[in-house]
């Protein structure tokens, strides 16, 4: 099942989805409620994320992996307010332009990290900021990671200084339902509303297998069948639940029925407006999951992690369910002993959708990386993967995962300027990212201290030089 | 480039039970560390050992001849701190080896609970690393670590030297060993140090309980002998700057071989390392702020390198400790250059151990542990054609292999 992308914000205005507006959102327009959305008809803490102006910037002379299409040499990018005007063999700069001179570096769409803890496990890493799991009761769908998200996590820097323009937060995985995950704009902001990218849909975490089972083993569920058990009787609710709703919907009469918000999350989920997002290893559990879906009527738009995805890739592909995976993790717990460099190729090969994901505040600072070794380790098995393909997995595929990708992912003339400048082949160990632009604006400069940024708990703290 | 004959004798052979084997690496662009890089070289070994290095060398006709044109060809790399060996399912208690309860373990040593079947050792070695210190974690003292030779079917076959270093963690990790407190940590360490040498000056005078109580059991303070003589080094985890001057302090008073591990404030004390000529084992990519390191950088390595520090590099995650090449080709990626990130897996992480008159060169005499690669060893794209470890070439097999072989077309081949 497609979802469909929340309205069209390639102009980089603020998409407001609620009809009660925050004190700031002036500006915001008041749309009615649709039948069936009555999860839209109060504040949802919107985004007030705005575009920071930029002048038009036109790189020339460069070697272009679009992630939809294939990698161009010598080519032009060229992007103004926010959005990309061109990409090909022009050489003639507009006037209006900045021209960056690309020769001999490679730009790529900015890269998308679907899974990250950045901001609800920050750094400095104490007690204080450890707020990615409500480890409190084993479905946890009325808690939202956006709640959690420290905007001055130190680690938000260092991460965009490796390329990353969007990260969807998410919670742990200590719950079978952990809750509502957000997709933010890794852009400096002083709230986690400020970088909240305007119309994507929520997504919802979900967890199989030994993280629940372990969190829960004295109260329960302590066992595989207890985590089906438990996602069933949370679906089972819900569906009571938006029938009751939607009823009232539709005749309005008496009293609206009670709000839950748990069930509010999973009522979405249901009606297809929340993207589940399933972090799960084992090949034979990811099967059972596609069913649970099926037994409820939604769809699981991407499992994480899937260490055994390339087992049942075929399967993958012909339910459309996209696998965010890592290159090489393996062998930390059980179910993820059967671990193969080739995971992410294997999965392309059948026609899935891979992604490459960190999962870590190491990782993302280096996600190109990881697809390298990834799809190094496809080339040298033979299974002909290619740099076009490599690149999808960390843009276009995660763009899609997160139902963003009508509005990036990609350089395509009219998606939003979310660019990296590499100073060299992204997929060498020796690369860079020496530019970001995140939405036309450019947040990151290696060569220019004065698009570093640093956070609040960075100043002070380290020795200067950071960041060097 | 000239050629030299094994000085037989010199050193002990390693290689025992081994075929008598010559092989002829030839034709590659041959990196030796010890020396500048070497075109269309060849390495030849016999019995285990490197017996030759350089161009124009006569290849015995009954040599078993490997075409490296166009190849690299490097030292096995030598990865200064793993636990292989010693732990399998990181979250599976009944396979992990290396930790024993207590604060000072002086005496614990790690041998006889390696399992050389582990699986992750093929996996290490998929990459070209082929020598590896393996040690325990945890307390104060947390034991004695081995220097082991990633092949073989018996514990006899893989350590290759035992014990190699004393680990120590003067992290904040260890914090609870000293009461709470950092002060009472080196606290105790000085009173293990100071009990241990009083050990030695007057062991029959302990032997009959004619001295006080020491700190620790007489087998901790017999463990802590080859410390105090130098002969093996106290491996100390450090990172915040504070820890390290007083690792240096405390290595200082006792004439101790320090080599300190983590090190992730270490670029802002380059100069007294470089003084002390202490080396810093470290990963290169550990940026990320803490409590127990505020200011970490991405070119601490570039920095102790260049202010003359010995610097060996390591690859953290545990199952992936073949991605030690890619922790120094982004050592190079932060500033170091590339000759200096290659010794920092192979020649530095020896010398740190005191075991380079056997390892971490292409040098006339050491163990014959070669890789040949695709390409660059330290980028992405290249890969470990041809590994030998003492002189005989490993199976490129390992359980993933297997499972790519079976799953590699579905339906899987069951």
């Amino acid at each position: 099942m497609r979802v469909s992308p929340f309205p069209n914000a390639l102009t980089g205005l603020v998409v407001l989805l609620s009809a009660c507006s925050s004190a700031t959102s002036s500006t915001s327009t008041s749309p009615k409620p649709a039948e069936g959305e009555e999860s839209e008809f109060r504040s949802q803490y919107a985004s007030t994320y705005q575009r920071k102006a930029n002048p038009p910037v036109f790189i020339r002379n460069a070697t272009v992996l679009t992630a939809a299409g294939p990698e161009m040499q010598h080519a032009s990018v060229y992007f103004k307010d926010g959005l990309i005007v061109s990409v090909g063999a022009d050489t003639t700069a507009p006037t209006d332009a900045t021209v960056v001179d690309g020769t001999g570096k490679f730009v790529t769409p900015g890269i998308i990290d679907d899974h990250s803890h950045l901001g609800v496990y920050a750094a400095p890493g104490t007690w204080a900021e450890s707020d990615g799991n409500e480890a409190t009761n084993p479905v946890t769908a009325n808690v939202w990671a956006e709640h959690s998200f420290w905007p001055q996590d130190p680690e938000i820097p260092l991460a965009i200084a490796g390329g990353i323009t969007v990260i969807q937060a998410l919670p742990g995985s200590a719950n079978l339902i952990g809750g509502r995950s957000a997709t933010l704009r890794l852009i400096p902001a002083r709230s986690v509303q400020e970088m909240k990218y305007p119309g994507a849909p929520y997504g919802l975490k979900m967890a199989c297998g030994e993280n629940p089972k372990r969190v829960y083993q004295r109260s329960g569920p302590s066992t595989r069948m207890g985590n089906m058990a438990g996602y069933r009787a949370a679906f089972i609710e819900a569906e009571q639940y938006r029938r009751k709703w939607d009823n009232w919907l539709k005749n309005k009469s008496g009293n609206p029925p009670d709000r839950d918000l748990k069930l509010e999350t999973l009522a979405d989920v249901l009606r297809g407006k929340i993207l589940v997002h399933n972090h799960c290893y084992r090949a034979d559990e990811m099967m059972q999951m596609m069913d649970l879906a099926k037994e409820f009527g939604f769809h699981i738009r991407s499992f994480h992690h899937v260490v055994e995805g390339y087992k049942i890739a075929d399967v993958l592909a012909k339910e459309g369910v996209a696998a965010s995976v890592w290159a090489d993790w393996w062998g930390f717990k059980m179910e993820s002993f059967d671990g193969v460099r080739e995971n992410a190729a294997l999965i392309q090969k059948a026609g899935a959708r891979a992604i490459i994901h960190s999962d870590s505040e190491d990782g993302i600072q280096r996600l190109n990386q990881e697809a390298a070794k990834a799809m190094y380790a496809g080339i040298r098995a033979g299974l002909g993967t290619t740099r076009e393909e490599a690149i999808r997995w960390l843009t276009a595929n995660p763009a899609w995962a997160l139902g963003i990708d009508s509005t990036t992912g990609t350089l395509e003339a009219g998606k939003h300027a979310d660019v990296v400048i590499w100073s060299g082949d992204p997929f060498s160990v020796y690369s860079k990212a020496e530019r970001v632009y995140n939405d036309g604006w450019l947040v990151y400069d290696r060569n220019d201290p004065a698009h570093q940024p640093k956070t609040d708990f960075n100043l002070g703290t380290a020795a200067p030089g950071v960041g060097r | 480039m000239r050629s030299h004959l094994l000085a037989l004798g010199l050193v002990a052979l390693a290689a025992q039970g081994l075929n008598a084997q010559t092989i002829a690496i030839q034709g590659g662009t041959v990196y030796p560390v010890s020396g500048p890089r070497i075109e269309n070289g060849t390495v030849l070994i016999t019995d285990g050992r490197i017996v030759q290095v350089g161009t124009d060398i006569t290849v015995p006709a009954d040599a078993t001849v490997i075409d490296a044109k166009g190849k690299w060809v490097t030292p096995g790399l030598f990865h200064a701190w793993t636990d292989l060996g010693l732990n399998e399912v990181g979250s599976v208690p009944q396979t992990s080896e290396d930790t024993k309860s207590g604060d000072i373990n002086a005496a614990f040593n790690v041998a006889e609970g390696i399992n050389p079947q582990s699986v992750f050792i093929p996996v290490a070695r998929t990459d070209g690393v082929t020598t590896a210190v393996s040690g325990p974690e945890g307390g104060l003292v947390a034991g004695q670590a081995l220097l082991l030779d990633l092949s073989g079917d018996r514990i006899e076959d893989l350590i290759s030297q035992n014990p190699v270093a004393m680990v120590v963690d003067l992290s904040s990790e260890s914090k609870g060993t000293g009461g709470g407190s950092k002060a009472g940590v080196y606290q105790r360490l000085r009173q293990l140090f100071k009990d241990a040498d009083e050990y030695r000056k007057r062991t029959p005078d302990y032997k009959k309980n004619q001295m006080q109580e020491l700190s620790a059991p007489a087998a901790d303070l017999e463990a802590l002998q080859p410390v105090l003589d130098g002969r093996i080094p106290l491996y100390t985890i450090a990172n915040r700057q504070s820890d390290i001057e007083s690792a240096l302090r405390l290595a200082n008073e006792y004439h101790l071989k320090l080599v300190i591990r983590g090190g992730t404030e270490a670029w802002k004390v380059a100069k007294l390392l470089a003084a002390a000529n202490v080396p810093v084992v470290l990963n290169p990519l550990s940026d990320v702020p803490n409590f127990d390191g505020l200011s970490p950088r991405l070119d601490n390595a570039t920095i102790l390198r260049e202010a003359g520090v010995p610097v060996v590099l390591i690859e953290p995650d545990r199952a992936n400790y073949r991605n030690l090449r890619f922790s120094a080709g982004n050592a190079v990626r932060n500033g170091m250059k590339w000759d200096d990130a290659l010794r920092a897996i192979t020649l530095e992480p020896a010398k740190a151990m005191g075991v380079d008159g056997r390892y971490g060169s292409l040098e006339v005499g050491k163990v014959a542990d070669v890789v040949v690669w695709s390409g660059d060893p330290l980028d992405f794209a290249s890969a470990a054609e041809h590994t030998y470890i003492k002189g005989v070439e490993i199976s490129k097999d390992t359980r993933q292999t297997e499972l790519l072989e079976r799953y590699k077309t579905l339906p899987p081949k069951y």
